[in-house]
């Protein structure tokens, strides 16, 4: 459990409520030049985490997504962090504070489940839709869990990286081409 | 299947004689193929789309329904008496609308659950232009990639465009030349200006007056010259590209922008006289449609919509990007939040991005249009033909593109329909290793059942229009 650099979040600090600072300290963060705060919560630590953003003033989930990392898995996460094939990043939007803070959050392949932040803010309710549609995450305790962009009885999920793009053969040439 | 039926037969003691055997290796075959397919689909499915009738919905799921679009930030709790769980099944009725509904703006889905005129639940259903851009964009280079993002939002390419490489400058680290930002800002408002033109025009036509569809397209078209002489294209440009622009502006371009704020600023208010003080546009979308601002920000609404709630949220002034920070603009807001707070937002941001747009011709520094990072931007034409080094430069960043460092990107800007944001996560090599998109109208969508909920149905399709969807975003 690294408090990462001292640098994070300089103009950050004084604005964020204490609720948040109580939840912060014990996840593991590290510096982004492009947000604010960049937070690594466990699966447990999430829900109570963006709660607690919540009643800070981060009034809109401006963004939820799923990235399938299993062609990709030295990527640089802070000490106390285990990478998983999943990742759920999640970026929260305060109006007031003018803040964004991105949270990360690991899902191993073998239970891809994680809590809906549906109660909190109903508009991730088509983001995590979609995240299920797409990369095959469930979101527990979500409203109405279905595809959204592909078709009902789909098989498989499309940006997972095992997940084909299917290919033309090129007729010039014996190798298959790009797509 | 086929190991499966081999392994299978002989265990089978179904007793039935040999030459009966073809009927049952054939229903036998079915069945296990019917098993393996429900098997299959188990594994993915998590139900269906569709809004279901009442009769199979029960009072905890309808809750549940109408709680995912009332339901605000304060917590769970929804009005009991606002969901009408008592109404039987006969007594609605739900109609489909869409995907080939011409004002659905494209392929929308609505299932809409009537009682008589008035829309009791809505869900939209979308996917149908759904080409898999998030999947394309992780086999197409940095180089490549914004000839597909800029196909998402097509009544706003460059603000597309644009997205995709501020989101990949970020990750290059690269410092733009000035005229690069400039030039990038000035097209972005001409696209707003064109965006919301051609919201205006639609919205004319939903709503009945096809003098404004007519009107609407016909200004817009002086702006797609407008691109067509910058760009060469009238739509997806591929103009804005990491690293800077695709060329300067052309020559003359002063004069075009002059007359072309001109003449678009003299006619937005010839739309006032056609339709912001006419009685029967007044009726159709005063008090129709409304929205609060805990609402918006409970469902994430951006945008025009957001800012029609009384909210001043314009990423172009509070989280400034390019160089919005130097430019003198307002933030346009409503105050009710109905359908014709919407259009008065639209119609005065086009007056707004038109003082924006002549501030911009104004001071326009001089200098590069793109950066000159020989690993980036491809050397200039006329290089190509005297230096063998230019030529191979040219060649390898077409073919296999820059590389870029390792790291995640998430960039936001406000495109003509709210906040369109990008993440991009990089391995290191030329393709984005996953490229999202965050659509301003897919999250916008959400608003739809809170918007036509208690609603008449003629009014559905001004609203859908007022929420400005544009169906190639939505699906990406």
């Amino acid at each position: 459990m690294s408090e990462a650099a001292p640098g994070t979040a300089p103009a950050a600090a004084p604005a964020v409520a204490p609720g948040v600072e109580s939840v912060l300290p014990q996840v593991p963060r590290l510096p982004d030049r492009l947000v604010d705060q960049l937070a690594f919560p466990s699966r447990d630590t999430y829900t109570p985490m963006v709660a607690a953003f919540r009643d800070a003033g981060f009034e809109m989930c401006s963004d939820l997504c799923a990235v399938d990392y299993l062609t990709h898995p030295g990527r640089h996460l802070p000490d106390g962090v285990t990478p998983e094939r999943f990742e759920v990043v999640v970026n929260l939007l305060s109006l007031s504070l003018r803040q964004r803070v991105r949270i990360r959050v690991q899902v191993p392949e073998s239970d891809p489940v994680i809590d809906s932040i549906t109660d909190f803010y109903p508009g991730a309710d088509a983001m995590e839709r979609e995240a299920f549609d797409l990369v095959g995450v469930l979101f527990r305790g979500h409203p109405d869990m279905t595809r959204i962009l592909m078709p009902e009885d789909w098989e498989g999920h499309p940006l997972r990286k095992d997940y084909g793009v299917g290919r033309v053969p090129v007729q010039f040439k014996e190798a298959p081409g790009p797509r | 299947m086929s190991d499966h039926d081999d392994t299978g037969r002989p265990d089978d003691d179904s007793g039935l004689p040999d030459d009966d055997g073809f009927g049952l290796e054939a229903t036998e075959r079915e069945h296990r193929e019917a098993e393996a397919q429900r098997y299959f689909v188990a594994e993915t499915y998590e139900g269906a789309q569709e809004l279901r009738p009442r009769g199979t919905t029960s009072a905890g799921e309808l809750r549940e329904e109408v709680g995912a679009v009332l339901r605000l930030p304060e917590g769970g709790y929804v009005d009991p008496s606002d969901i009408d769980i008592d109404r039987r099944d006969d007594q609605t009725m739900i109609i489909n609308m869409g995907p080939q509904h011409p004002s659905t703006h494209g392929v929308l889905r609505l299932m809409l659950e009537l009682d008589g005129e008035t829309v009791l639940r809505t869900k939209p259903i979308i996917g149908y232009l759904h080409t898999g851009m998030e999947k394309t964009g992780e086999e197409l280079t940095y180089v490549q990639g914004s000839t597909n993002v800029t196909r998402m939002d097509y009544l706003s390419p460059l603000n597309n465009e644009l997205v995709f490489s501020l989101a990949t400058e970020a990750l290059l680290g690269v410092e733009l030349p000035p005229r690069a930002t400039w030039i990038r800002m000035l097209m972005s408002e001409l696209n707003r200006v064109s965006s919301h033109l051609m919201w205006m025009a639609t919205n004319g036509m939903d709503l009945g007056s096809t003098s404004m569809m007519i009107y609407g397209f016909r200004e817009r078209e002086m702006v797609l010259n407008f691109f067509e002489k910058t760009t060469g294209l009238r739509m997806n440009h591929n103009f804005i590209r990491p690293g800077g622009v695709a060329a300067d502006l052309p020559d003359g371009w002063e004069d075009d922008i002059e007359i072309l704020c001109e003449t678009i600023l003299a006619r937005s208010f010839e739309y006032d006289e056609l339709l912001t003080g006419q009685p029967i546009f007044r009726e159709r979308t005063e008090g129709v449609g409304n929205l609060s601002a805990e609402e918006a920000l409970a469902l994430s609404a951006t945008g025009p919509i957001l800012r029609s709630t009384g909210v001043p949220w314009d990423l172009r002034r509070t989280m400034p990007y390019l160089a919005y920070d130097k430019l003198d603009f307002d933030v346009i807001v409503g105050t009710y939040g109905d359908n014709f707070d919407r259009y008065s937002v639209r119609l005065n941001e086009i007056r707004e991005s038109i003082k924006m747009i002549r501030q911009i011709a104004e001071m326009m520094p001089p200098g590069d249009f793109r950066v000159q990072d020989r690993k980036v931007t491809p050397p200039p034409r006329a290089r190509i033909d005297e230096s063998m080094e230019a030529l191979i430069h040219h060649f390898k960043i077409f073919t296999e593109g820059f590389r870029v460092p390792e790291g995640e990107a998430y960039v936001a800007i406000e495109s003509p329909r709210g906040e369109l944001g990008c993440y991009i996560v990089s391995d290191g090599t030329s393709k984005p290793y996953r490229m999202h998109i965050r659509g301003p109208s897919f999250v916008n969508l959400q608003t739809l059942p809170l918007l036509l909920r208690g609603g008449l149905m003629a009014d559905a399709v001004a609203v859908i229009s007022s929420v400005d969807p544009v169906m190639g975003e939505v699906d990406r």
